[in-house]
Parts: structure tokens; sequence; C-alpha cells
């Protein structure tokens, strides 16, 4: 592995001044290590801000759940308010990677974790969100698990996150600490498209540190789902997975909000299946147009065709399981 | 530019000063910014016990505890353990007595060629610490799905988990024997 210089952050303030153009933060340093010993990533210097105080989740006097930095996804996910209050957030942690790793990785480190794109992770490969300009392999190349929502020609990478999917549902606000301050970004906005620029990931500039990630209120009353489907029953990334949430009005859908994994270059909210939900029937005609509405402007490439059906199922079922817990009146826990 | 005078930086060459508790003794030693826990463990400090396998997180065959909670040692720079209690296969008996972890994986023969077991049994035992681990069958093999076994001896391995819990609640309960090798 590259060497690196390597220094402790002694706090936020001082972190985003601490960093230049070629450092990075670490962690958990689950992402970050892995992509270094694959040569992927070079950091200068790994500036660790394991010790900076960002490891609490409280509530916010308007009804917001705020959460530290460095909460692990562990913690996160036994938290008793998220399982409480958002059931379909602890799901979807536990649904990603292993015990081990979710011991090690942070929130905000999660929210930065890179594709699992092979050719990203293959310095021998073209790829424009590794090397801007170089090419794209995954293209015309063994496709299977890339992209079919939000591609491009520069770039078809999946977000491989079950946590992101799970707060785009919710909906949140990102917290920002850099050199010229603090500032709030929607989390629907942090994650960039790859247009022509899918080397330009997020929306975070040189220097800044995520130091919160703030839930919106939940909803209630309301039932939540989480819905993965993978290659093998535990610690494998989806190829489709669906986060559900959905409020009842008698037999109608009051709010309802639902958000994609596995399928889209960044973690997808669906706004316009969502409109399609709200005051209609909670029924498998109205989840089965939602869905199509849902995946319209999928693309596929040679290899995965099939995660548009898949995807269209996962938005199906995770409604129906979203709309049977809302009639037991939101009542659940997230999965142990 | 910075000013490095306000932050303490590492130059490449440089080795830090790391202090951890291993295995329950203290321990300091140097190490450079970019070594790796399980190549410390292995090649500094002599602990075999921890296997390399992938070296990227994804096989489990590397997991040691930190402060009690099951990590890929493969992942994690030495330096980001300082102030860290570190356990190792090496550490999991205590006074010449086998783990109940260790014992009940010899009696289900929950292994065959024997290279994931220190690391299957470091996240065994780290699970049956944790109480927000359920203690049905699904939830351990959840629980316990980042470690890979090439052979299959999961069923085993599985049975193994389940008979330490047992032993693991009867010593809790029952008067510790004296003298018992």
């Amino acid at each position: 592995m590259r060497t690196f210089a390597y220094s402790r952050a002694d706090s936020v303030e001082h972190a985003a001044h601490q960093t230049t153009p070629t450092a990075a933060f670490v962690a958990g340093g689950t992402t970050l290590l892995d992509l270094v010993k694959l040569d992927v990533m070079r950091p200068s210097e790994l500036v660790d801000i394991n010790t900076l105080p960002l490891k609490n989740v409280e509530w916010l006097d308007d009804g917001r759940l705020q959460i530290g930095a460095l909460v692990t996804n562990t913690d996160l996910a036994h938290h008793p308010e998220v399982k409480q209050h958002y059931p379909v957030l602890s799901q979807a942690l536990l649904a990603g990677a292993s015990t081990q790793l979710r011991n090690m990785a942070t929130t905000a480190g999660n929210v930065m974790q890179r594709t699992r794109c092979p050719y990203y992770r293959d310095p021998a490969a073209a790829c424009n969100r590794r090397e801007p300009g170089s090419g794209c392999d995954a293209r015309h190349g063994l496709n299977r698990l890339n992209a079919v929502l939000g591609g491009s020609d520069a770039c078809v990478a999946v977000h491989p996150s079950d946590m992101c999917v799970a707060m785009a549902a919710i909906g949140a606000t990102l917290t920002l600490s850099g050199p010229q301050g603090e500032r709030e970004v929607a989390f629907q906005d942090f994650h960039r498209l790859p247009g022509d620029t899918p080397h330009i990931e997020h929306d975070l500039a040189d220097g800044e540190l995520i130091t919160a990630i703030t839930l919106d209120p939940p909803l209630a009353p309301a039932g939540s789902y989480y819905l993965k489907l993978r290659d093998r029953a535990s610690y494998e990334f989806a190829l489709a997975s669906t986060a559900a949430q959905l409020s009842l009005d008698g037999e109608m859908i009051g709010e309802a909000r639902v958000a994609l994994g596995g399928v889209g270059t960044k973690p997808w909210r669906c706004p316009e299946a969502e409109a399609a939900l709200v005051g209609q029937p909670a029924e498998m005609a109205t989840f089965e147009r939602a869905a199509d509405i849902a995946l319209g402007g999928a693309t596929p490439l040679e290899h995965n065709a099939f995660k548009i059906p898949l995807a269209r199922q996962s938005i199906i079922r995770a409604l129906r399981e979203a709309t049977r817990l809302a009639r037991q009146g939101g009542k659940q826990e997230g999965l142990a | 530019m910075m000013d490095d005078s306000v932050h303490s930086r590492t130059a490449f060459s440089e080795t830090l000063s790391l202090n951890l508790t291993l295995n329950g003794e203290p321990l300091t030693l140097q190490v450079a910014p970019n070594a790796v826990l399980l190549d410390v463990l292995r090649e500094q400090l002599g602990l075999g016990g921890t296997k390399k396998g992938c070296d990227h997180g994804q096989c489990g065959a590397c997991t040691v505890q930190v402060d009690g909670q099951a990590m890929n040692s493969c992942l994690r720079l030495a330096v980001m353990c300082e102030g860290q209690h570190v356990t190792t296969v090496e550490g999991l008996a205590r006074d010449g007595e086998l783990h109940p972890v260790q014992q009940s994986f010899l009696e289900c023969d929950a292994f065959q060629c024997g290279y994931c077991t220190p690391g299957q049994m470091m996240s065994a035992s780290a699970l049956l610490e944790d109480d927000r681990i359920g203690t049905d069958d699904a939830s351990v093999k959840e629980a316990m799905s980042g470690n890979i076994c090439r052979c299959g001896a999961y069923k085993n391995i599985l049975e193994a988990i389940q008979q330490a819990r047992v032993q693991l609640a009867h010593d809790a309960t029952a008067p510790r024997k004296e003298g018992v090798a």
C-alpha cells in the first residue's frame, strides 16, 4: 500500500483547515483503506477524525433526529429512537455489509462510500469516475450489476449504499463544516448524477467535513419497509432494493415516500411514484402503477435488463408490506 | 498553505508511537502511518493466529475484537487503535483454559482446513456477548455472514456457537471450579 502522512484532528474547526486537496479524512476506513490498497485512492495524507465529538444521536426541538457523523452503522441500527421512529433506516443498515464492517463504518462514511463497479476498482480499466476522460469499460463490459437509472455515456456505476436509500426516503439534511464555515445541504442534492463529470460524486468542497445528518420528522402514523434483493441472502450488495414509507387515511394513502437502491447512480428517490400513491387506495393496482412510473425512465445495459422487473417487484412488495404495517398502527422494529 | 506548527504531522518516512492494550497487556510500539493492524499483528508482533485472507474486508479471516467489537483488522490502520483494547485469537483462552467458543468449535468439529477459524471464533465470541443480536439460529447466521468458510463448515459452526452460548450461560450461574485446567 502507498504511504501517506497521518494526523489526528483535534477539533471540527481545525479539521477543516488541516486538510489539503490531496488529503482525505478517515473515520471507519472501510472504503478508504480498501481503495488505497487497490491504488484507486491515493491520498497524500490522512486526517483521522475519530476523536471528534460527533457520536451523538439526539432529537432537535423541531422534531428532527440529528445523527453525529461518527455514529457507527451498528450503533445507529440498534439505536432505540431509530428502531422506534425510523425502522426503515434500521432495517437498511442491518441489510448492509457484515457485522465487522458495520462495527467500523460510520454514518458519514456510509454516505461517502464509493461505487463497487469493478471497472472503478481496477486501475487498469477505463473509468471516467476514477480517471476523468479515460472512458467507461462498464458500458459495454460486464455490466450486470450496473445502473439502469441516472446513468450517462460517461458512467453507469451504481451507488452501493443501503443506508442512503432509507435516508433518501425519510428525507434528511447534511451539515457540512469547512474552511468557509458551516452549511447545510439537502440529502437529495448531496450525491451528484454522473453526467459528463462522474468524478464529481458529491457536493463536498475541498476541506469540508460532514459533521451530522439530520432526519426529517418521522411520518406518523405510518408503516415502512426496506426490501433488499441480492444474489445471496446476506453480506451482498443490492441488485434492487426499495425503502418505502407511507401513512394511511382510512383505505387511502396519505403520505408516501419511495426510494430505490441497487439500480441508480445515486440513492434514488421517486417523487413521481410518490405523487401517484398519494390519495389513492392502498391496493395492488396503485402499487403497480407507482412502480411502473418509478421505472419509466429506466435504461437497461446489455446484461442488466433483469433489474427493471426486479426493482418493479421490490417496489410493489415493499409498498404492500409498508401498508400492512401501517394498518397495524406502524408498530414494528428494525430486523434484529 | 496550512500551518504545520499547529498540528503534528508525520512525514512519510516517520513512524508513530502507538499505545494500546493487546490481549490484556499494555503495549507501546512504533508503527508506520500506513501500517495495517493485521500486518502489525502478524509481522511486527509475531501473532500469526489472525489470518490474512482477502485483505479487503470481504472474508473475515482477519477478524479481531477492538474494544469488544468484531472488526476486520485488514481495513484498520494500526494508529487508529490508539488507546483501544485489541483482542486476537491468542487472547481468547484465559488462564490456560480454552474459551467456551474454542472448546465448542473442537467438540462440534466446526472447521476443516482451519484457516477461517480464528476469525470465526472472534466474531462468535463477540456476538455471544452482544445482547442486541438475537439468539435464534437465523440471527446468528446473519451476524456471522462476514466470515466466509470456503470448506463450508457453516452447519457445525452454527452448532458450536449455540453450544458455547449454553456453556457461557452455565458458567455465568455456576460457581467456578478451582484448579481445573
